[in-house]
């Protein structure tokens, strides 16, 4: 008989200690080893996990008011630029943000040792954050400057808000020109010298629920060592297929998600202040989705192993910054992990720039939350557009 | 004059030639190649012990090749608080020192291999490796 399970069902076995969940590396064996069927109505959740450099990520911060009052027009965290626009004492702080005298890449490669992110792991951390603030004054408002100490727990809130993580696949990077190029996806050397790629396969989110049949705004997740939520998907959200040159379907692509969470329980090990030399400052995030096993369907989707996951093959010195569409060809997470690819007929080493045993320690912990009875799964309010929406991406002119 | 310890990097159009042939030969010098390693790419990395009289005439004469050479004072430690086992320094590093264990993927740092090259220095997003004089 075919498996049907609600999330109504699933919390009730984790509420009372019955729920059996596993890692998604398990569930990989696991369906191997005894059949999708059987998986699907043995296991309840699956966790994954990823760990990586994440742009578009950042937090909202209110600081309270001063005496006298200040309405902030600019504003500096250790000296790094937030945004303010927004009212009197609220801010954003962006991950990528630099701060006011970095030398970016006037003396190339630009190191970007301290932006945004590091703002956000100090904080979380706990440390003490130097905020300066200026305004141009009103009645209600008189003050014009403060300069003053603040640590986490003195302010008002502080949420975190990405509105671009967990892409649901990356490409693999490469560098065919004859010189060093430095990128976000880290230092490529000449000539195909290396390739780097950057999700964590058969762990990453996205990969192992690719139709979103589970994931939707409201999903209750793991954020930065915290509990966050699904807010919308995520900018630049255009769910779609790779599809090789010969018509070959290389599995989903294109999904994001934008996530929200209270900063204030989150830890400094799960956002980290990263500086890609060359490139600039961002924040690497640790994030995890428990996938409920509803039915069959969404147990073999989520039982996709790294041997049947692919990326893209990408020339970054000359096809990604022109926006040209290029044709190096797919390749396996597992061929990608190994450590050695041949791209046509040259051996190339590969490194990741995403951590694996980090993304493995978010899905371990994840399913220890939810083991305890700790963590419920949460029935989206609605669920994200998905490969069959056709969503089509919308490019700048001029 | 005392031995100094330097460490050598080199590209690919080097990594042919018999420069410490000509370091013997031709600057009498006594060379002791404690660290040697030639990656796929043939971009070389060595460190050497050298005495001498002509000691800084030879390293001249490498740097006029396009040898890098730098004196071997500082050594380099993996902040292990820091590492978060990203992986992105390890095809970065000509000797093999940054490497990943597998399956686990966790990243290891041999410093008996490492050159001090201070590639990874930069190239760590998470700067987790360090120089310590
Ligand atoms: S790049 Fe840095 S953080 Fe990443 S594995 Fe290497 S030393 Fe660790
Ligand atoms: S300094 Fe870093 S990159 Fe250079 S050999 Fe040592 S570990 Fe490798």
């Amino acid at each position: 008989m075919a498996v049907e399970k609600t999330y109504q069902e699933i919390n009730a076995r984790i509420k009372a200690g019955k729920a059996v969940v596993v890692t998604a590396e398990e569930l990989v064996s696991m369906v191997k080893e005894k059949g999708v069927e059987r998986a699907a109505s043995e296991v309840d959740v699956v966790t994954t996990g990823t760990f990586g450099p994440m742009c578009s990520s950042g937090a909202f911060l209110s600081f309270g008011h001063a005496k006298p009052r200040i309405k902030m027009h600019k504003v500096w965290l250790n000296n790094v630029p937030a945004y303010t626009g927004i009212a009197a004492v609220d801010a954003y702080i962006g991950a990528t943000e630099v701060r006011e005298d970095d030398p970016l890449n006037s003396d190339h490669p630009g190191e970007f040792r301290y932006g945004g992110g590091h703002v956000i792991q100090d904080l979380v951390a706990r440390k003490k954050v130097m905020l300066k603030a200026t305004g141009y004054g009103t009645d209600c408002y008189p003050r014009k400057e403060i300069e003053t100490e603040i640590t986490i727990d003195d302010i008002n809130e502080a949420i975190l808000f990405n509105p671009r993580n967990a892409y649901q696949n990356y490409n693999c990077a490469i560098n065919l020109s004859a010189k060093t190029i430095y990128t976000y996806l880290g230092v490529l050397k000449p000539h195909m010298g290396n390739a780097h790629f950057s999700t964590s396969g058969q762990l990453s989110p996205l990969l192992k629920d690719p139709m979103f049949r589970t994931i939707g705004i409201g999903t209750r997740i793991f954020l930065g060592g915290g509990i966050g939520y699904v807010a919308w998907n995520g900018t630049q959200h255009f769910p779609g297929r790779n599809t090789g040159e010969d018509g070959t379907d290389y599995g989903f692509a294109g999904g994001t998600l934008s996530v929200i969470g209270d900063l204030k329980q989150m830890s400094p090990r799960w956002l980290v202040g990263t500086s890609m030399i060359g490139y600039g400052a961002t924040m690497t995030v640790g994030l995890g989705i428990p996938i409920p096993i509803l039915n069959e369907e969404i147990c073999r989707y989520a039982a996709v192993g790294d041997d049947e996951l692919y990326a893209p093959i990408v020339d970054y010195s000359e096809d990604y910054p022109n926006f040209k569409s290029s044709s190096l060809g797919f390749i396996s997470y597992a061929q990608l992990k190994s450590g050695k690819i041949n791209i046509n007929g040259k051996e190339v080493p590969t490194a990741p720039v995403s951590s694996y045993p980090r993304a493995r320690e978010i899905a371990a912990t994840l399913k220890t939350w939810i083991k305890k009875g700790d963590f419920l799964l949460s029935e989206p309010v609605q669920l994200l557009a998905n490969a069959d929406s056709g969503i089509v991406a919308n490019s700048l002119k001029g | 004059m005392a031995p100094q310890k330097v460490v050598l990097r080199f590209d690919a159009k080097i990594s042919d030639q018999p420069v410490i042939y000509k370091l013997v030969k031709d600057y009498d010098l006594v060379i002791n190649i404690l660290k040697a390693n030639v990656n796929p790419q043939k971009e070389g990395t060595m460190v050497l012990d050298i005495n001498g009289e002509k000691a800084e005439q030879g390293i001249d004469y490498l740097r006029s090749l396009g040898v890098q050479v730098k004196s071997l004072t500082e050594q380099i430690i993996q902040n292990e608080q820091k590492c978060v086992s990203c992986g992105a320094c390890t095809d970065i590093c000509p000797s093999g020192a940054l490497y990943i264990e597998r399956p686990d993927m966790i990243v290891r740092f041999d410093s008996d291999r490492c050159v001090v090259c201070h590639l990874c220095v930069k190239a760590c997003p998470m700067r987790a490796m360090e120089v310590c004089f």
